[in-house]
């Protein structure tokens, strides 16, 4: 029976699974070290796997015959309801793992609270996510705590990234007639719920490495309803090429 | 919620901490300086021992353990990992091995050969 509110709700957890994915994805080769290089393919790979199955529960909701792969490969830019934050640049290695931990933070919150979800597969997609996302976190706050109190360098980069990301991780926090809708019904997680544990941890963390968040930064928004910076569209280009291609080609 | 990023941490051996102490010293180096190597050692089930699977590099134990979960047990090949700094292994020379394995080579009596193991006995 199709449901469009679960299948939105699959669609946004999944978009930025998949998204943030596809960015750690783009350091394979690049890593700082080769051990380094795989850490980051294999998040890349756990945010993958966790795509897949939101996507495909997503179209079996939605009910328009449309699979995991019609849902990752076949939408274009305005579709998609990622998180800015996922979709923004890896600038560098600080950067980037700024980016993970901000995420990895709210990731981490996420999923145990879903996995008591009363819908049984988001219950159980999220059973399997909760533990990956505990590895995350550890890993990439492991790793703002090492470059914020590492070097002058390595200060000033992860200050650098923190600036620049900072403002894109309120939107994590907000909710629309979907997750609100959801979360009445005891399917969903309230997002809103989750911004006092992140906080805690984050400021943590962040003090722990000697890093502060600007002052005064405003918060961006629009993500879930498919209002997206501009680099997405360059994203989507490099991970979609190929079906736009040959649509349909396997291998 | 968990609180910060060391709880739930495993126990480190000494051999570890050691190694936590000897990093230290290379971080306050050039920046330029590679990782130091570790030798990573992996037990794959309950009630075997921890086999040396290979090394990597990283800044410090915890990077290193932390890294050798990432390399090499992307396909379950673990439920315990250890980590020692390679500079702590003290290694024979190669050049001694006549003196040190050559006089065992003629000592047959030696090997438990003489009786046989039951099928069940796995891991012998």
């Amino acid at each position: 029976m199709p449901d469009a509110l679960t299948a939105a709700y699959a669609l946004r957890l999944g978009d930025d699974a998949l998204i943030l994915s596809h960015r750690l994805s783009e350091w394979v080769g690049h890593g700082p070290e080769l051990e380094e290089d795989i850490a980051l393919a294999n998040t890349a790979l756990d945010l993958l796997g966790q795509a897949r199955l939101l996507l495909a529960c997503a179209g079996a909701r939605e009910g328009r015959g449309r699979d995991e792969d019609a849902l990752a490969y076949g939408r274009d830019v305005l579709d998609f309801s990622n998180l800015l934050l996922v979709e923004q640049p890896n600038g560098d290695f600080a950067q980037t793992m700024v980016r993970q931990f901000l995420f990895d933070a709210y990731a981490v919150e996420l999923w145990p609270r879903l996995s008591a979800s009363r819908d049984e597969v988001l219950a159980g997609i999220a059973g399997k996510a909760a533990k990956e996302a505990a590895y995350h976190v550890e890993q990439s706050a492991a790793w703002v705590v090492r470059m914020g109190d590492g070097t002058e360098e390595s200060h000033d980069r992860a200050q650098a990234g923190l600036d620049l990301l900072w403002p894109y991780a309120g939107e994590i926090f907000e909710a629309d007639g979907v997750e609100a809708a959801l979360a009445e019904e005891g399917i969903a997680v309230a997002p809103s719920g989750l911004r006092g544990p992140w906080r805690a941890r984050v400021e943590a963390v962040l003090d722990e490495a000697g890093l502060a968040p600007p002052e005064g930064a405003g918060v961006r928004t629009g993500g879930r309803q498919g209002r997206h910076s501009e680099h997405l569209g360059h994203l989507l280009a490099e991970f979609q090429f190929m079906q736009r291609a040959y649509p349909g080609a396997e291998w | 919620m968990r609180s910060g990023s060391r709880r739930g941490r495993p126990r480190r051996p000494n051999s570890a901490r050691r190694a936590k102490r000897v990093s230290d010293s290379d971080r306050r180096g050039e920046n330029e300086r590679d990782w130091p190597l570790f030798e990573v050692f992996i037990r794959a089930r309950t009630g075997l021992h921890h086999r040396h699977c290979g090394s990597l590099h990283a800044a410090d134990p915890e990077m290193a353990l932390a890294r050798a979960r990432d390399v090499y047990t992307r396909r379950g090949e673990g439920t315990s990992i250890w980590v020692v700094a390679s500079e702590h292994i003290f290694a024979s020379d190669p050049a001694d091995k006549d003196m040190l394995f050559e006089p065992a080579m003629s000592k047959i009596y030696r090997h438990p050969s003489f009786y046989d193991l039951p099928d069940d006995v796995e891991n012998m």
